[in-house]
């Protein structure tokens, strides 16, 4: 039933058979609708639930609360599910959440090793890296290596924590405040904090830079 | 699953650790599809599951022992695991999927999601929590070592931290135990701890300051 072997491998590559992969898709769909399986009309609110209102942003919302708000960042720190909750974000790969605060002393990486785990509802669907063999196999083990990929090199003396989600716990990476940041409000901070930032394969942007990455 | 599938099992997933399979290809955030058809397959996979005809751990099963995993992109994993669970289920036959159509009766399934749910679905998502119903046997601090492999069924103790020195860190409560709830003998709830091991523990060449941690259901764990 596997079909034939695509030589694109995990890490994404470009196929050339996207043509078939489609017609396989809509001949399971049909036979999925016609038996009563699925409801069309949920597939589409699906697929438009993480196009359209679950993302990354979310994230960067808590962030952005927890760097202005000393209460709600110890919220966070110690019930993240909870204070995640509280701002509308909260369900499905999100239901038991661990928030890791970045400091000079510590940056801290998450992978999932084994399959994809990933905070859904407050980072939306993972980027195909983190889906893919080379960000889950070296992440354990040569993170430096992996930053460095990202254009992100740390002071020698920080220590790196990887998290590797083997469970049903999932992490957000509460990324430092950068310098410079001191006088703008939460709405303005929210543009600094990047999806990359709270994976930790990412830093926080400055706010002379605030560009996508 | 039966006794022999039991033996052999493989996971072509585990690949923390591996050093072969080159340069991460970055991404910018809004991307979300690769093809027309990633969506779809997005969708099928979350409507199946949420009728309840499998569970999470099973499905993860049906994707990592895909003997063409490493051959296939993310959704096509997905694709396939799918239509594997499918197929072992008698929900739907290798000639339906040819012919485009039902070719028999529908299978009875526990529930249908239908479009008014999804926002509830989603929301209430699936936790894994379960009530705490005997004492936990490892505290913040204590000295673990994790279980020797192989382990011969569905696990979520990477090979990379079998058999390690680790230090609990945190106790999360009693979770659905994946290693028999994948193959059907039911959620067993453990207790789970996030532990960690000092990078030269896991790899001889650590960078100085690596710590690395997993989540560890009791059964992984014994005092050392």
């Amino acid at each position: 039933m596997s079909g034939p072997v695509h030589p694109s491998g995990i890490d994404g590559g470009h196929r050339s058979a996207i043509g078939e992969m489609d017609l396989r898709v809509r001949a399971l769909e049909s036979v999925l609708i016609e038996k009563g399986y699925v409801d069309p009309a949920a597939l589409d609110e699906l697929i438009d639930t993480y196009e359209n209102r679950i993302g990354p942003r979310n994230g960067a919302h808590v962030v952005a609360r927890a760097w202005v708000d000393p209460e709600y960042r110890d919220w966070l720190l110690s019930d993240a599910t909870a204070a995640i909750a509280s701002l509308g974000y909260l369900g499905r790969q999100s239901e038991h959440m661990i928030a890791v605060e970045n400091t000079p002393q510590q940056h801290n990486l998450v992978v999932c090793t084994l399959c994809s785990c990933y905070p859904w509802a407050v980072l939306g669907l993972p980027p195909t890296w983190y889906k893919s063999a080379p960000y889950r196999s070296r992440a354990v083990r040569d993170p430096r290596g992996v930053l460095a990929e990202f254009g992100v090199t740390l002071p020698p003396d920080t220590d790196i924590r990887v998290w590797d989600s083997t469970a049903e716990v999932r992490y957000l990476v509460v990324p430092m405040r950068p310098a410079g940041s001191e006088d703008l409000n939460e709405g303005e901070l929210v543009g600094l904090v990047t999806r990359d930032s709270m994976i930790g394969s990412g830093l926080a942007l400055t706010p002379q830079a605030p560009t996508h990455e | 699953m039966s006794s022999d599938d039991y033996i052999t099992y493989v996971t072509y997933a585990d690949l923390g650790g591996q050093l072969r399979h080159g340069p991460i290809q970055l991404e910018s955030e809004d991307k979300s599809w690769r093809a027309a058809w990633e969506p779809r397959v997005f969708a099928l996979h979350l409507s199946m599951g949420a009728t309840g005809a499998w569970n999470l751990d099973m499905s993860r099963a049906a994707r990592e022992t895909l003997p063409d995993y490493d051959q296939r992109s993310y959704y096509e994993i997905w694709f396939a695991a799918l239509v594997k669970q499918l197929e072992e289920h008698g929900l739907v036959s290798a000639d339906e999927l040819a012919a485009g159509r039902s070719l028999r009766a529908p299978v009875v399934l526990p529930r249908l999601v239908h479009a008014g749910d999804v926002a509830t679905v989603q929301a209430r998502g699936a936790p894994t929590e379960r009530p705490a119903i005997k004492e936990a046997q490892f505290a913040v601090g204590q000295h673990v070592r994790t279980m020797i492999g192989p382990i011969s069924h569905h696990t979520r103790l990477p090979r990379y931290a079998q058999g390690k020195l680790a230090v609990v860190e945190r106790v999360h409560g009693m979770h659905v135990f994946p290693d028999t709830n994948a193959s059907g003998h039911g959620e067993q709830p453990q207790w789970l701890y996030t532990v960690v091991f000092g990078g030269t523990q896991l790899w001889p060449d650590a960078e100085p300051g690596l710590t690395v941690s997993i989540d560890a259901w009791e059964p992984y764990l014994e005092s050392a």
